[in-house]
């Protein structure tokens, strides 16, 4: 068979490439995929996967029933973070409301609250957090390292170095300077989504025509693998950048998410995660003998995508193992490509590693998928 | 054109293929001449398939080798893949696409260039009566209008040799002829047809016949010289109790085989066997049945029970059934 090597034919490429096509507008619920898909899931992300934490229902023990520690209270309120919602005589009861799960915080007050806000050594006030929630208590943990002092401490001297310890400690947040989860979300989502939809289109691309029986007659022509492949990959380059138009525009009305960087830098890095996801399509299509393997292979691909590419947990929390693993994920290399060109306005060239990096992933999987088909059904 | 053109179209030698343990074709020597339609018969399983597969560089060959159109399969098989033309058993062609799109597509694939294409769609449309349906999508067509779409797309490039795989299954009596013709057509201008089969008559309109078993070559030659030279005297047993004849019959140890066509039982007896006539008549005398008895000559289909049973006698022993 390595008797002979012929260039590609583009004329059998664009054959492969209008079939497909015609094929993908024929079937109603695939074709209402492409644009339904990326919507309801930019939704569902959207919505439902919110970092701000609001409203925690919070029940209070104030033991000094001061003005002070109203004072207090009522900032804690005002930082929306916590609901007061019911008072308690003791912390008897305080630890059983928590334990219950009818409050996700409490807050105690000691009866000398005025005299630990001029000291500032000792903690002014506690609060107690139901740890089984990840989430809540890193939330509530910022909220413990709030300046608080501040205005109560204004009055005496030490009151004044504490304000400035304070400053000192305050967090700007750059890029998101609301921190709304949106903008951080929004375009990772790009990733998320096209590495769901994209795995999945072309990992049922071979192993369908084999299903089907029409691999027999197709592995019977004078196509080659990698026209086979190169066609097969094309249309759903345009169905991805389509998707990530749909996923931008859907953001930038609901979400208000802008875009700092260049759109052509934007398209280019989107294109590029495209081809590389398609890519490791084609490459699970030729492990899979049936359709229904290759897409349990498909979400074998996509659990590591989204837990380990950063999306979900921080990269550099994770054991190296695992980030190991995320380098090679092109979602991992997509996020910072997204990030730096969406919110902080790069370029193609300041992410030039993840560049090229996803241009390796491309190029190792198609000559894989290659390698691996064969024009013979043993 | 050039002198490999006088070489056999298909030529293998002790052509193997294992699947694991099981040997689905076994050590197949044969020489298929161009320009004509030769046959593969035989039951499901008896190998057809593979040996087809193999000779289209589908399936590697586990030993031996296949020279097709001057060309060795195991080397070439895609320089001869754009020579030779495939039909599987399977309907392979897209049902979501048109008939016209499907014609397109395998022409483009074929590397057809866009105006011989065009050109040669037009023609096949006409040559098999798919013009009115050239819009219409394959998965919805009947069983002979996907075979003449199948068989279209298969020379849609005029190559020199045509592989069919059980061509015919799917299909009523009518078409069957239809499609009959339309290979004598294309063997008469210089398409060497090789078509695997299981019905008889169909076998009978090749020009050679390989009867396969097993995974074995147990006859090959044109079928009249096939029947001609069986290995067998033929008797037929007439009458409306006929049935009831078959197991007395069978029990004969020089009855080769016992088959029935409608009310009729044809006996198939050794050469050797001394005064057949008589011990036919005198079995069933014995077992109460009065039926006629007369010599006739031998059919296609006993050939089949012959070269297929004296496979089975060499591996269950003499006499074995």
């Amino acid at each position: 068979m390595a008797a002979e090597r012929r260039t590609p034919s583009l004329r059998r490429i664009a054959a492969v490439a209008t079939k497909e096509v015609r094929q993908l507008a024929r079937d109603r619920l695939t074709g209402g995929m492409v644009l339904g898909l990326p919507v309801v899931q930019m939704l569902l992300f959207g919505y439902a996967i919110n970092f701000d934490v609001r409203g925690l229902d919070t029940a209070v023990l104030d033991q000094a029933s001061s003005s002070v520690s109203r004072q207090l209270l009522d900032e804690l309120q005002a930082t929306q973070v916590l609901q007061l919602v019911e008072r308690v005589g003791s912390e008897r009861e305080l630890e059983s409301r928590l334990r219950e799960g009818r409050v996700a915080v409490g807050v105690v007050v000691p009866p000398d609250v005025e005299r630990r806000l001029q000291e500032s050594t000792r903690p002014v006030a506690q609060l107690l957090v139901d740890g089984s929630q990840p989430t809540l208590s890193s939330v509530v943990g910022t909220l413990g390292a709030m300046p608080l002092l501040l205005r109560h401490g204004a009055r005496g001297e030490r009151g004044e170095r504490g304000r400035e310890a304070a400053r000192r400690l305050e967090v700007r947040t750059l890029y998101n300077p609301e921190k709304r989860t949106a903008v951080q979300i929004v375009p990772a989502l790009i990733g998320v989504i096209l590495s769901m939809t994209m795995v999945l289109f072309t990992a049922g691309a071979i192993v369908r025509e084999r299903e089907r029986g029409n691999l027999e007659l197709l592995i019977a022509t004078p196509l080659t693998p990698l026209e086979l492949m190169v066609g097969k990959l094309l249309p759903f380059v345009v169905v991805g950048l389509v998707q990530a138009s749909v996923i931008l525009l859907v953001g930038h009305l609901l979400f208000r998410v802008p875009v700092a960087g260049r759109f052509v830098d934007l398209y280019l890095a989107s294109l590029l995660f495209i081809a590389a996801t398609l890519s490791l399509g084609l490459f699970v299509s030729t492990l899979a003998q049936t359709q229904f393997q290759a897409f349990q292979l498909a979400f074998l691909t996509m659990l590591p995508s989204i837990l380990l590419s950063g999306f979900m947990f921080p990269f550099e929390g994770m054991p190296v193992v695992a980030q190991r693993l995320a380098e090679i994920l092109p979602l991992t290399h997509f996020n910072v490509m997204i990030r730096g060109i969406v919110l902080r306005g790069a370029t193609l060239g300041d992410v030039w590693p993840q560049v090229a990096k996803l241009a390796a992933f491309f190029a190792i999987m198609m000559i894989v998928a290659v390698a691996r088909f064969r024009k013979r059904l043993d | 054109m050039n002198a490999s053109d006088t070489s056999p179209a298909i030529e293998t030698r002790g052509l193997t293929r294992r699947f694991g343990q099981a040997t689905a074709v076994d050590g197949i020597d044969l020489a298929i001449p161009r320009g004509r339609i030769y046959g593969f018969l035989g039951p499901n399983g008896s190998g057809k398939s593979t040996t087809l597969r193999m000779i289209c560089g589908l399936l590697r060959p586990t030993s031996g080798s296949a020279r097709v159109l001057g060309r060795d399969v195991a080397r070439d098989a895609e320089a001869i893949r754009r020579r030779l033309g495939y039909m599987p058993q399977r309907f392979s062609l897209w049902d979501d696409l048109t008939v016209l799109e499907n014609l397109r597509f395998m022409a483009q694939a074929q590397g057809l260039a866009r105006p011989a294409a065009a050109r040669r769609i037009d023609a096949l449309l006409d040559d098999h009566a798919l013009r009115a349906r050239a819009s219409q999508r394959a998965g919805t067509m009947s069983g002979g209008q996907r075979q003449r779409l199948a068989l279209a797309a298969a020379t849609l490039h005029e190559p020199e040799l045509l592989l069919l795989d059980e061509p015919t299954s799917a299909v009523d009596p009518q078409s069957r002829r239809d499609f009959w013709e339309r290979l004598f057509a294309l063997a008469h201008g210089g398409t060497t047809v090789l078509v695997s089969t299981h019905y008889m008559d169909e076998a009978e309109r090749c020009h050679g016949l390989a009867i396969l078993a097993e995974g074995r070559l147990v006859a090959e030659g044109p079928p009249r010289r096939l029947i001609e030279q069986v290995d067998a005297v033929v008797f037929e047993v007439e009458g409306e109790a006929s049935a009831a004849a078959q197991r007395p019959l069978a029990g004969l140890d020089w009855v080769l085989g016992v088959a029935q066509l409608g009310t009729r039982l044809h006996v198939l007896a050794a050469r050797d066997a001394p005064e057949p006539l008589a011990g036919i008549r005198a079995r069933l005398a014995d077992a109460g049945l009065a039926l006629e008895v007369v010599p006739t000559p031998a059919t296609l289909e006993d050939v089949f029970v012959i070269a297929t049973r004296t496979r089975v006698a060499t591996t269950a022993g003499p006499h074995g059934r």
